[in-house]
């Protein structure tokens, strides 16, 4: 992907905060996975959170999701401030979000799978449902009109009635990023998105997300490891270490920074 | 203008204007788009591809110039070129897996003014190369994805110009100026210029007149009985004269149906859903189906394994015969059919070949065993031989008279001489006008008398009639001892095995004959599964002592095999070796289709030769890949090598 285009339009969505994280705190019992961390993320731009193992990434995403409940501090999505919120809710009010080890169903066929995603869009009742009739069928052909057009943006046809327990890792990463995409979600939380995954792979979904970012103008907030691939990716970068925040700013500012280099980075080589 | 239409159409667009009048309701081209099968009828494409010819000639495109087609089979890239031939332009597809380098040389040999292309990678591969192409002007793009926020000043989506073509052509003086330009092309107008794959150096680019593709096309859609009810699927590359023949030129001369896939990985459920009438593929593809349809029938359970085998045998005992009309005994006749519905019935189905009527092979030579086993099965598979200079076909089987070990008679209208040092030479209806700007080679090709040589070494049987294929000519070399050697008759024997993908045999002015192979991972992998064999990759199960002494096993039965045949006995195989890594056409190892480039291998891998005739018994080795995206990288191995068991001559024939 060519680095100019995304350039541009992150420059052309950038604009309003999105989400603002406001002095959060987290722990379990004595353990601090999150110390008075505050940052935001614009509309249309990927955001790459990184930091060493155990820096608290992963709970980062949980507490944007709502998966956990920050013990203080608050967090702002689209306007709206608060302090707990069911992932339920999150999911609705359009977050959606891809998980470090694979979490779809694995008897069920990639088309079904994505289909999932678009369970909270589904409107008729469940006596339509049942009888795949009427409002439900016209809901139906509408939905999977979406989930076709994703199937091709993944171009992941091939693999449409593939049960996805069957497919390799990589696939199967993919079909988890089409999933989180059913949703149309305004926010898109992708954890680790390339762990495991070859060159190849991980080039082919480097330009899916750099894509999604383009073409749906979806705001991505990620973690990865592959420090070249963040670099590369992101507009803006987060580094956490220990919970805390050490650094925040574009890939440049970052990699330059003594702290960052000094924690997380190492030589640079 | 209406007496030119009365006419005989001696151009591709003439035929589509006549199809689209003659049949335009039947369906012309269908593409499974979003999951969905979309078709266009012929009238609508003729439609279209006026409209797209209009917007082409806004972009500039006229008369004698070239525009590159990049891409998978999709009906615009399709449209593309009917709407260059409308204007007389030439279309010069073009591999698009080609690396950037490749491309670069091909685009600017053919002096292309435009390039319609299917989407963002190959763009960017074109704008990588724009500073090398300076006849290219303008590019044109089917799939939008990515591309949006690119700079447009020399870049445009086929669909717009399809809008922009459909709204020029509300004005009448531009709607005849179209007509005129379709009307003023003729027969000995260059149709198209197919960029051979390069099996010798750089590709060539083969100029195919008009009048003559479509005399050859006549010829063979006669031949086949083809017509407007028969479908085929457009899988294979754009470049490659198979296509453009099967597909093209015969669908527009027969009015027939071609599906585009929804994508190259989808082909094998496409086919399913197509069930073409007419198919073509390389016996690569044959080979890889029944490993698969073998490998699936290991995992069935005990009692379909047992049918699946039983019938199957039923089948080599009588299908053949059925197919061939000849007699057959009414025991075997109700058994296959007994057998057809539970067994081949199914199996043709699920293959994708439940309707197919014509079955065509070529390219290399296939395993007898693998194409009785499709024939037996009720599929007349047929074999043929052809060149990108011929407009393909030269010899072809007719219903009735199939062989694994020939190519058949002469094709109509086709004439054929064999040289004194045994090279074939031809001449026939669709033949070439020459290399694009490449007189030297056009005279090197053509002989004093106006035959095309075809570089391979053949003979016809004298029974039969039919022509034998043994080698590329330059290739059959002699050994030490004065023994015939010729390699890919040696290295086909060998690939008939599922678990062999590759072999390179060595053996030209040496004492014996060695060989390089590739195993195939999908049987072998199986096989390893199997067999608890473990590895993590392609070069461990290579290199795995259980894969070496499987493999030798092989070797050691061709090695039987050669011995049985005077001619070649001295050929067998002394040592072998297997690669560390798959041969690959983005590394030169073979060419765009597959080929295997001996002298470039040699070169390349002259350590392990070394090794295989110094006596050792393993060689370090590093090689240089290119990755996809054109890096590079080196794998190192150390590579074992394998002795093998010679048969006597003589001991083999008395135990025989």
């Amino acid at each position: 992907m060519d680095a100019s285009v995304h350039h541009k339009t992150s420059t052309l969505a950038k604009g309003d905060t999105l989400l603002a994280v406001d002095n959060v705190s987290l722990a379990f019992g004595g353990v601090k996975a999150i110390t008075d961390v505050s940052f935001d993320i614009k509309k249309g731009e990927i955001r790459a959170i990184i930091g060493p193992n155990g820096a608290g990434k992963t709970s980062m995403l949980n507490v944007i999701n709502g998966f956990y409940h920050p013990q203080q501090g608050r967090i702002t999505f689209k306007g709206e401030t608060r302090q707990k919120m069911r992932p339920y809710v999150a999911a609705s009010q359009g977050i959606a979000r891809t998980f470090q080890n694979v979490a779809l169903f694995k008897g069920m066929t990639t088309l079904d799978n994505i289909m999932a995603g678009r369970s909270l869009k589904m409107n008729s009742n469940l006596f339509w449902q049942l009888w795949r009739h009427g409002p439900a069928m016209r809901e139906e052909v509408e939905h999977r009109r979406v989930v076709e057009e994703i199937i091709d943006f993944l171009e992941i046809q091939a693999i449409r009635k593939t049960p996805v327990g069957k497919l390799p890792y990589g696939l199967q990463k993919r079909v988890e990023l089409g999933r989180a995409l059913a949703m149309e979600p305004e926010l898109l939380l992708l954890d680790e998105p390339m762990a495991g995954m070859n060159l190849e792979e991980k080039e082919d979904m480097s330009r899916f997300i750099v894509d999604v970012n383009t073409q749906y103008g979806t705001t991505i907030a990620l973690i990865e490891h592959d420090i070249g691939v963040v670099m590369d990716l992101s507009d803006r970068v987060v580094v956490l270490e220990y919970g805390r925040k050490i650094a925040d700013g574009t890939p440049d500012h970052v990699k330059n920074d003594q702290t960052v280099i000094d924690a997380y980075l190492g030589v640079p080589h | 203008m209406e007496a030119a239409k009365a006419l005989r159409e001696d151009t591709f667009p003439k035929l589509l204007a006549r199809n689209a009048r003659v049949r335009g309701a039947r369906p012309a081209i269908r593409h499974k788009d979003l999951g969905i099968w979309q078709t266009w009828s012929w009238a609508e494409v003729y439609e279209t591809v006026r409209a797209l010819a209009v917007g082409y000639r806004a972009l500039g495109l006229e008369r004698g110039d070239t525009i590159a087609i990049v891409g998978a089979n999709r009906p615009k890239l399709y449209w593309s070129m009917m709407a260059a031939q409308m204007l007389g332009a030439i279309p010069v597809p073009v591999y698009a897996d080609a690396v950037a380098d490749e491309m670069a040389y091909v685009l600017e040999h053919a002096q292309v003014k435009l390039a319609a292309v299917q989407d963002q990678e190959q763009v960017d591969k074109i704008l990588s190369i724009a500073d090398r192409l300076h006849y290219l002007k303008f590019i044109a793009y089917d799939w939008e994805r990515g591309l949006r926020d690119y700079d447009h000043t020399r870049l445009k989506p086929i669909n717009e110009l399809i809008a922009e073509g459909r709204g020029l052509l509300k004005d009448p003086a531009i709607a005849s100026a179209l007509d005129e330009s379709i009307a003023a092309g003729v027969g000995a107008d260059i149709s198209v210029i197919l960029y051979t794959s390069g099996t010798t150096g750089r590709s060539k680019g083969v100029m195919l007149s008009a009048e003559r593709c479509i005399n050859a096309a006549t010829d063979s859609v006669k031949f086949d009985r083809l017509n407007d009810h028969d479908e085929v699927l457009a899988y294979l590359p754009l470049a490659w004269v198979g296509d453009h023949y099967m597909n093209y030129a015969q669908g527009l001369v027969a009015g027939y149906c071609m599906s585009c896939p929804e994508s190259a990985d989808t082909v094998q459920q496409d086919l399913r859903e197509i069930g073409p009438t007419f198919y073509f593929a390389p016996p690569r593809v044959f080979e890889n189906l029944l490993t698969r349809v073998m490998i699936r029938m290991e995992d069935a359970s005990a009692l379909k394994r047992k049918m699946f085998h039983y019938f199957i045998g039923i089948a080599k005992q009588y299908g053949e015969k059925i197919l061939n009309g000849e007699s057959v005994p009414l025991a075997g006749q109700l058994l296959y059919g007994l057998g057809n519905l539970l067994v081949y019935a199914p199996l043709k189905n699920v293959l994708g070949f439940s309707r197919m009527r014509v079955g065509y092979t070529a390219g290399e030579a296939i395993g007898p065993e693998l194409f009785s086993f499709y024939r037996s099965l009720g599929l007349n598979l047929k074999q043929l031989y052809g060149q990108t200079e011929a407009f393909l076909y030269v010899t072809v089987q007719p219903d009735g008279q199939i062989r694994a070990d020939t190519v058949g008679p002469l094709a109509p209208n086709v004439e054929v001489k064999i040289s004194e040092e045994g090279e074939v030479l031809f001449k026939s209806p669709g033949m070439f006008l020459g290399y694009f700007r490449d007189d030297e080679r056009t005279h090197e090709t053509l002989t004093p008398d106006g035959f095309i040589k075809t570089g391979d070494a053949g003979f016809f049987e004298p029974q039969s009639g039919h022509l034998k294929i043994i080698d590329r000519a330059k290739d059959v070399g002699k050994m030490a001892n004065g023994d015939l050697f010729p390699p890919k008759y040696v290295e086909n024997k060998l690939k008939f095995f599922p678990n062999i993908k590759e072999a390179v045999a060595f053996g030209d002015t040496r004492d014996f004959v060695t060989c390089f192979l590739n195993i195939d991972i999908t049987a072998v992998g199986n096989w390893a599964e199997r067999n608890n064999v473990v590895y993590a990759s392609y070069q461990e199960l290579a290199g795995h002592p259980l894969v070496y002494d499987m493999i030798a096993s092989h070797v050691d039965e061709v090695n039987r095999l050669l011995a049985a045949e005077p001619m070649m006995a001295g050929a067998q195989i002394k040592r072998f070796l297997i690669l560390h890594k798959e041969l690959d056409a983005d590394d030169g190892e073979l060419t765009r289709t597959q080929k295997v480039r001996r002298g470039f291998i040699a070169e390349r891998y002259a350590p392990l030769i070394d090794a295989l005739y110094n006596g050792s018994s393993e060689a370090d080795i590093s090689t240089e890949v290119t990755f996809e995206d054109g890096r590079k990288g080196t794998i190192s191995a150390r590579v074992k090598v394998r002795d093998c068991t010679l048969v006597p001559v003589s001991a083999h024939n008395k135990a025989a």
